[in-house]
């Protein structure tokens, strides 16, 4: 049976790619320069039947027509807005992704971002390395995380996990979703500006698509306001960028802890110099633990592929 | 005090109350509605003198920020028969001596614990997920230069040894008990209401533990009591978290073993000798240093303000206090 040929657009993991070249055939996309990546796709592409993809890159409409063998997109990630989900259905390309694994450290980091916000951590961080402590006394009061109203942009399993977590803080929880989830005491909001406007810190938790693109914009920042927090653990693109830093600039906005950002790994310079963010390089998911459940995942999704069983995790 | 004046003449007095150290503005405004300090801080008289030629009448003494109250303060207030204190920790109050005069002692009770318990599971999830490392990378420009930051460690399952199951230690237990971390605890005594694993002394506890976050009071037992032992059980990959106060670590060797790989990180809020820190941990990556501001917060203010103002109005009042410090 022939070797698997599989195609990383980008690198990912030490762990996963060594896994990945002693089960198959790796083409690495990257190795070539820019100008080269579609004659390398098309030399190749009789020997490829697999891509795997991340929050960078995956399989879009593009690279899912030069790949006429393409079977399965397995995704080192549980986001899927890399993919072309509907040419892949029309194709009849399996997709896989990688929940579960990963929602403890991604509602985890939520909440430290939350909390290193709010209670400005990292600026204390930097206060004591400066030796201000010793040359100006003391820090200024920061605000209470416990008992803060927390609205959750997508109740899934990430947005769940933030929420238990959140509890145990007594933090009220309100979400926005599409549609109300039955089972949970949680407070539902059907229109998010609403949400935004009645809690204290906004976590973005949802699967960016097209209706969720820039779904925080300047008028769902200025609901949550000059005292509000927003988190994102999500994608960039759910926000509006310039109007997040537009919001932060003139005061509209009390502050944001972001992981992900439009144009990574490019993060407006401006928010480098504000105290009332927490600026970090998309490491939700970045544990070793989690890193390698994840790569266990992608590879058995593949391998259950080859061997023609039930998918792990299959999204399509 | 004069005998003679008309009693329409001479206006409702406030109970005094000694203030020992600087209260925060608000407090000093909203107590002094209610009460009449006495401020050996306004004179230019050493405080021991002050006290001698003010304070003999003094019934309550309310202790702001770490202002000892030792024997010397003691000797000086014959009449005293409350001291209250405006923080969690009474580590600067001679407890025995007050103990021995019959002198009751109330602190913060729990004003302060969801801010310190938040704090401490913060500066946690800081060190394992590299937050304020990475912020720091961020705004270097380093993102775009130097890739990906190196990957940080998983919290959930990760065991985590309590170091003082009191206010403070039982609210960070509920909350990262919700993050999936099997918790386990020493404390003077066991508690038979929680269903943590306890252990009988800190290097059992550390042995068996990821995590190490200390919570407890300091006193003459306590002191040191993160030594080097119980840091080389904690391990290389072992996290150390302290909220309490710094003299609960052996600082000199808290800084060789993060410099010999001997333990994985830690988080501080306090340290030996502040505002000094060792500068050695300037240069680390896998620390988060603080500046004794988890309680920092107006709601642990007012909640103090709260709890002060109840303590001295039962005292005036022949009521029980609300927050007796228990022995």
């Amino acid at each position: 049976m022939e070797s698997l040929g599989v195609l990383l657009p980008v690198p990912m993991n030490a762990y996963l790619e060594s896994e990945l070249a002693r089960r198959y055939k790796v083409f690495r996309l990257w190795e070539s320069p820019p100008e080269r990546r579609q004659d390398f796709i098309r030399a190749n592409a009789a020997a490829i039947r697999a891509v795997v993809g991340n929050s960078k890159a995956g399989a879009d409409a593009d690279t899912i027509d030069a790949l006429p063998r393409l079977e399965i997109v397995a995704c080192f990630s549980v986001g899927l807005d890399k993919v072309d989900l509907a040419k892949c259905r029309e194709r009849g390309i399996r997709v896989t992704n990688t929940p579960d694994v990963l929602t403890d450290d991604v509602a985890d980091l939520a909440i430290g971002l939350a909390i290193a916000v709010l209670r400005r951590l990292c600026q204390a961080d930097r206060y004591v390395r400066s030796g201000a402590w010793l040359s100006k006394g003391d820090y200024k009061l920061t605000t209470r995380f416990s008992g803060k109203t927390i609205g959750i942009i997508g109740l899934g399993r990430i947005g769940l996990a933030i929420a238990k977590r959140a509890e145990a803080f007594g933090c009220p929880i309100s979400y926005y979703s599409r549609s109300e989830k039955p089972n949970t005491n949680y407070k539902y909001y059907s229109n998010l500006v609403d949400l935004a406007a009645n809690c204290h810190v906004l976590v973005v938790a949802c699967s960016l698509t097209e209706e969720t693109y820039h779904i925080v914009n300047r008028e769902v920042l200025d609901a949550l306001g000059p005292k509000g927090v927003l988190v994102n653990i999500g994608r960039g693109p759910h926000v509006d960028e310039p109007e997040l830093v537009a919001a932060l600039r003139e005061g509209r906005l009390g502050g944001a802890g972001l992981d992900v950002f439009e144009q990574e790994p490019y993060v407006p310079e401006e928010l480098f110099g504000m105290e009332n963010v927490v600026l970090v390089p998309h490491v939700g998911s970045g544990t070793n633990e989690t890193r390698n459940a994840m790569a266990d995942l992608v590879i058995g999704n593949l391998e259950a592929h080859v061997m023609n069983k039930p998918l792990l995790t299959p999204v399509v | 005090m004069s005998d003679e004046s008309p009693p329409a003449e001479q206006p409702q007095q406030r109970p005094e109350v000694l203030l020992l150290g600087p209260l925060v503005p608000f407090l000093d405004a909203a107590l002094s509605n209610k009460f009449r300090f006495l401020k050996p801080c306004e004179s230019s008289l050493p405080l021991l003198d002050f006290l001698a030629a003010h304070a003999v009448s003094v019934r309550v003494l309310l202790c702001s920020g770490p202002s000892p109250v030792d024997g010397d303060v003691l000797a000086r207030l014959p009449a005293l028969e409350l001291v209250v204190a405006s923080s969690a920790g009474v580590d600067h109050i001679d407890l025995a001596a007050c103990r021995r005069l019959g002198i009751s002692v109330t602190n913060a009770g729990s004003a302060f614990t969801d801010d310190a318990a938040d704090y401490a599971v913060g500066l946690l999830i800081d060190i394992l997920h590299h937050i304020s490392a990475s912020d720091r990378y961020v705004r270097r420009g380093l993102w775009p230069l130097k890739g990906d930051y190196p990957l940080g460690s998983k919290l959930g399952g990760k065991r985590v040894g309590i170091v003082g199951l009191g206010s403070i230690g039982s609210a960070i237990a509920k909350r990262l008990e919700a993050f999936g971390c099997p918790i386990l605890y020493h404390s003077r005594t066991r508690k038979p209401s929680v269903s943590y694993k306890y252990f009988g002394n800190v290097r059992d506890l550390a042995a068996e533990s990821d995590i190490l976050i200390i919570s407890c009071a300091l006193t003459a037992e306590t002191f040191h009591i993160i030594d080097k032992q119980v840091m080389l059980a904690v391990g290389k990959r072992g996290i150390i978290i302290n909220v309490g106060r710094g003299a609960l670590i052996d600082e000199k060797e808290l800084v060789k073993c993060l410099m010999q790989g001997e333990i994985g990180g830690a988080g501080l809020d306090v340290f030996e000798n502040e505002p000094v820190v060792p500068e050695e941990l300037f240069h680390m990556d896998n620390v988060v240093l603080s500046s004794h501001k988890a309680i920092a917060t107006p709601e642990s203010f007012r909640n103090l303000f709260d709890l002060v103002s109840a303590n001295l109005e039962a005292f005036f009042s022949n009521q029980p206090m609300v927050s007796l410090i228990s022995e």
